[in-house]
C-alpha cells in the first residue's frame, strides 16, 4: 500500500486522488448523518457537525503555525537563544534588508496605482463601444496566467543579445531599442530600473482585474446622474473628474487594497526573473530565501511577521474608507 | 500565489451584477445609449489610439510567446518571432511541434508528469475546500450556536494572514509526523489556506438567500442537514462554480505551497517551470513550449467560465 504515500505512475496518482475524495466525502457524510439522526440535538452540536472541521482545519493550519512563528521570530537563526527583537532590529537597520524593505514598498505603491490608472483608464475608453466585449478579454486573459508564466513571457520581452555586428535581438524591447537607432539593454540587471522592469509584470496581471471591477462600478452609476451633469454643462474630462471618478471611489479603494496585498505578498515574479539578484529583492522572496537557503528560522519568521505587519496598515485604510462610505449613504 | 488577485475585502457599493440586468436594460435604449456614448467620449481619435496601444501592450507579450512556441530552436536562437511575418510572405517560415515533444517527454524535463501532478493537486484541492467551507458558511449564517459571531470575525480576519506566516511551522509538524512531501500534505495545507476566504465569500452569498425560504422549511420539520442540501445548495450553484474556478486557478498558478511542501517528484508544472527559467534561462526552445504547457489548461478554464468567474469577482470585491 506504499502507493497511499508514495504514488509511482500516473494511475496511481489518479487512484490516490480518487481514494482522497472518497474518502473525505464518506468522513463528511457520516458527521452529517450523525448529527442529522437524533430529532431532539441541541443545535451546538449540529454545528459543530458543520463547522468543526473547517474550524480544526484552521486552527491547525494557520492559528497554531502563525503564533508558532510569532514565538520563533524573537528567537536566533536555529532557535536556541532567545534575542528578543534583535530580529526585526536586524530587518530595519541591516543596509541590506532596508533596501529590500525600499523595493518593497517601490512594489506596493506602484503595482495598484498603475494598475488602476490603466484599467481605469481602459474600463472608461472602450465603455459602451463596438468591440468592448473583445477589448475587455485581452486585457482579462492574462490573469489566467500564473505569474511564474508571465515571468516568462515578460523575461523573453527583455531578452538581451549583445551589441554585435551579425547578432540578432531576440527580445522584443530591445529590438524596438536597435529599430529607433538605441544600444540594446540588460534590463533586468541595470539598478534601479530593474525592479521596474518587474513591476511591469504585475501591472500587466493585475490591470485586468482593476478595469473588471472598474468597469463594472462606471456601469452601476445611475443614467440620470451622467443626465443631469450633461445638461449642466459637464463634458469629456469634467464629466470623468467629477462624476464617474467620485461615484466608483468604493470601487477604487477595494481595487489598490486588494492589489496592494497581492502585491506584498506575492514572490513568483522576483523569483522567476532574477531569484532576488541585481537589487530587486522583496520581502517575501527574502523570507524564502532566508527559511529555506540561509537556513535563518528566526530571520525568516521575523520577515513573515513583517509581512503581516505591513498588510495591517492596507486593511485599515480599507476598512476606514468603508466606514465613511457607509456613513455617506 | 497566483496571478489572480483575492476577492474578499468587504466594501460597501452598489451590488453589482454585470450580466443579468444589463443586457435588459441594453436592449430597452441602445440606441438612446449609443447616442449618449458618441455625445459623451473623451475626445475620440486620442481616446481610441490610447484604448489600442493598451490592447496591443497587453497582447503582443503574449503573442511572442506563443509564436516562438512553434518555431524552430535554430529559428528561435537566431531572429525574433517577429520575423516569422515577413517569413510568411517569402514562404520561408517554418513551425514544428518539437519544442513541445521536446518539453513534454524529454529526457530531463518531462514536463507530462508534472502536468499530471498539477492535475492531482488540484481538483481535490478545489472539492475539499468549497466543500468545507459551504458547511461552515451554512453554520454561521443559519445555525444559531453560542460564540457564533466571535467565531466568524475570528475567521474573517484570517483572511489578511499572509500564507508565509503558516509556511515554515506547519511544514516542521509535517516532517516530524513523516508525512511531509506527499500529495496529502499538499491538499491539506491548500485546503487550510483556501477556508478564510472561502468561508467568509460563501456565507456572503448564503445571507443573500430570503430567511422565509429556510424558514418555510424548518416549519416543514427539515434539519438543518436536509434544508443544506435541498433548499441552499441548488440556490448557490452559480456561487459554487465561481468560487470553484477562482480555486481552480489559485490552486493550478500556485508556486509557493508546491514549492515548499511538495516532494520534486510530486511538484506541480508551475514549480517545475520556474526551475527550468532558473536553470535554463537561455533554452527558449524549452522555456516558451513549457509555459504554454503550463497556461492552456487555465486559460480554457478561464475563457469558457469567464462569466461565473466575473461575477464572483465581482460579489467579492464590490458587495458588502
Amino acid at each position: 500500500m506504499t502507493w497511499l504515500l508514495e504514488p509511482d505512475t500516473t494511475t496511481q496518482k489518479f487512484m490516490l486522488m480518487v481514494v482522497a475524495v472518497v474518502l473525505f466525502a464518506a468522513v463528511m457524510g457520516l458527521i452529517l448523518f450523525l448529527v442529522d439522526r437524533p430529532k431532539r440535538i441541541p443545535s451546538w452540536v449540529v454545528a459543530l457537525g458543520f463547522v468543526g472541521v473547517p474550524l480544526l482545519f484552521l486552527a491547525y493550519g494557520l492559528l497554531r503555525p502563525g503564533l508558532i512563528t510569532l514565538w520563533q521570530s524573537f528567537f536566533n537563526r536555529n532557535g536556541t537563544e532567545f534575542i528578543g527583537f534583535d530580529n526585526y532590529v536586524r530587518a530595519f537597520t541591516e543596509g541590506q534588508f532596508q533596501h529590500v524593505l525600499v523595493v518593497t514598498a517601490a512594489w506596493v505603491i506602484l503595482a495598484p496605482l498603475l494598475s488602476a490608472v490603466i484599467g481605469l483608464a481602459y474600463a472608461v475608453l472602450v465603455d459602451r463601444t463596438r468591440f468592448e466585449k473583445l477589448a475587455k478579454a485581452l486585457v482579462f486573459v492574462p490573469m489566467a496566467i500564473s505569474m511564474v508564466g508571465a515571468s516568462i513571457i515578460w523575461k523573453f520581452v527583455y531578452e538581451f543579445r549583445p551589441d554585435q555586428p551579425g547578432i540578432n535581438q531576440i527580445g522584443l524591447l530591445n529590438q524596438v531599442l536597435v529599430w529607433v537607432g538605441l544600444p540594446p539593454q540588460q534590463f533586468l540587471i541595470g539598478q534601479p530600473w530593474n525592479t521596474w522592469f518587474l513591476i511591469v509584470v504585475m501591472i500587466w496581471i493585475q490591470t485586468g482585474f482593476a478595469m473588471t471591477v472598474l468597469s463594472a462600478a462606471i456601469k452601476a452609476i445611475p443614467d440620470d446622474i451622467v443626465e443631469a451633469a450633461r445638461l449642466d454643462g459637464l463634458h469629456g474630462m469634467g464629466m470623468f473628474r467629477y462624476i464617474t471618478v467620485p461615484s466608483i471611489r468604493p470601487a477604487l479603494v477595494v481595487v489598490l487594497t486588494t492589489i496592494a496585498m497581492g502585491t506584498l505578498k506575492a514572490f513568483d515574479i522576483v523569483r522567476t526573473m532574477t531569484g532576488g539578484q541585481f537589487g530587486t529583492q522583496v520581502v517575501a522572496n527574502e523570507f524564502y530565501t532566508q527559511a529555506f537557503r540561509q537556513g535563518n528560522q528566526g530571520l525568516a519568521a521575523a520577515l513573515a511577521v513583517v509581512l503581516f505587519i505591513l498588510v495591517i496598515p492596507i486593511i485599515a485604510y480599507n476598512v476606514r474608507q468603508m466606514r465613511k462610505s457607509e456613513e455617506i449613504r | 500565489m497566483t496571478s489572480t488577485p483575492t476577492p474578499g475585502q468587504a466594501v460597501a457599493g452598489s451590488a453589482l451584477d454585470e450580466d443579468v440586468p444589463q443586457t435588459q436594460v441594453r436592449k430597452l435604449s441602445r440606441l438612446e445609449r449609443r447616442a449618449i456614448a458618441t455625445k459623451g467620449r473623451l475626445s475620440s481619435p486620442w481616446a481610441s489610439f490610447i484604448a489600442i496601444v493598451i490592447a496591443i501592450l497587453w497582447t503582443i507579450p503574449s503573442l511572442g510567446l506563443l509564436i516562438t512556441s512553434f518555431r524552430p530552436q535554430e529559428d528561435i536562437r537566431r531572429t525574433g518571432w517577429w520575423t516569422v511575418f515577413g517569413d510568411l510572405f517569402g514562404g520561408s517560415a517554418q513551425f514544428t511541434m518539437d519544442n513541445y515533444n521536446e518539453a513534454l517527454y524529454g529526457n530531463s524535463n518531462d514536463l507530462s508528469t508534472y502536468f499530471v501532478n498539477s492535475f492531482v493537486i488540484t481538483i481535490p484541492a478545489v472539492l475539499i475546500p468549497i466543500t468545507l467551507s459551504l458547511l461552515a458558511a451554512y453554520a454561521f449564517a443559519w445555525i444559531k450556536f453560542p460564540g457564533r459571531n466571535f467565531l466568524f470575525i475570528a475567521v474573517f480576519s484570517l483572511q489578511v494572514v499572509p500564507l508565509q506566516i503558516a509556511l515554515v511551522p506547519l511544514l516542521s509538524d509535517y516532517v516530524d509526523r513523516g508525512v511531509n512531501g506527499s500529495f496529502w500534505t499538499v491538499w491539506l495545507s491548500h485546503s487550510i489556506f483556501a477556508l478564510p476566504l472561502a468561508i467568509f465569500l460563501l456565507h456572503n452569498f448564503m445571507k443573500d438567500i430570503p430567511a422565509s425560504l429556510v424558514e418555510a422549511a424548518r416549519v416543514d420539520g427539515a434539519g438543518h442537514v436536509k434544508i443544506f442540501f435541498r433548499v441552499l445548495f441548488p440556490l448557490l450553484i452559480p456561487a459554487i462554480a465561481s468560487f470553484a474556478i477562482f480555486q481552480f486557478l489559485w490552486v493550478w498558478n500556485d508556486l509557493l505551497v508546491g514549492l515548499t511542501f511538495a516532494d520534486p517528484a510530486y511538484q506541480p508544472l508551475t514549480v517545475k517551470i520556474a526551475e527550468l527559467a532558473g536553470t535554463r534561462g537561455g533554452d527558449w526552445y524549452l522555456l516558451t513550449a513549457g509555459a504554454f504547457i503550463a497556461m492552456i489548461v487555465p486559460l480554457i478554464v478561464f475563457i469558457a467560465l469567464q462569466r461565473f468567474f466575473v461575477r464572483g469577482m465581482l460579489a467579492g470585491a464590490v458587495k458588502g
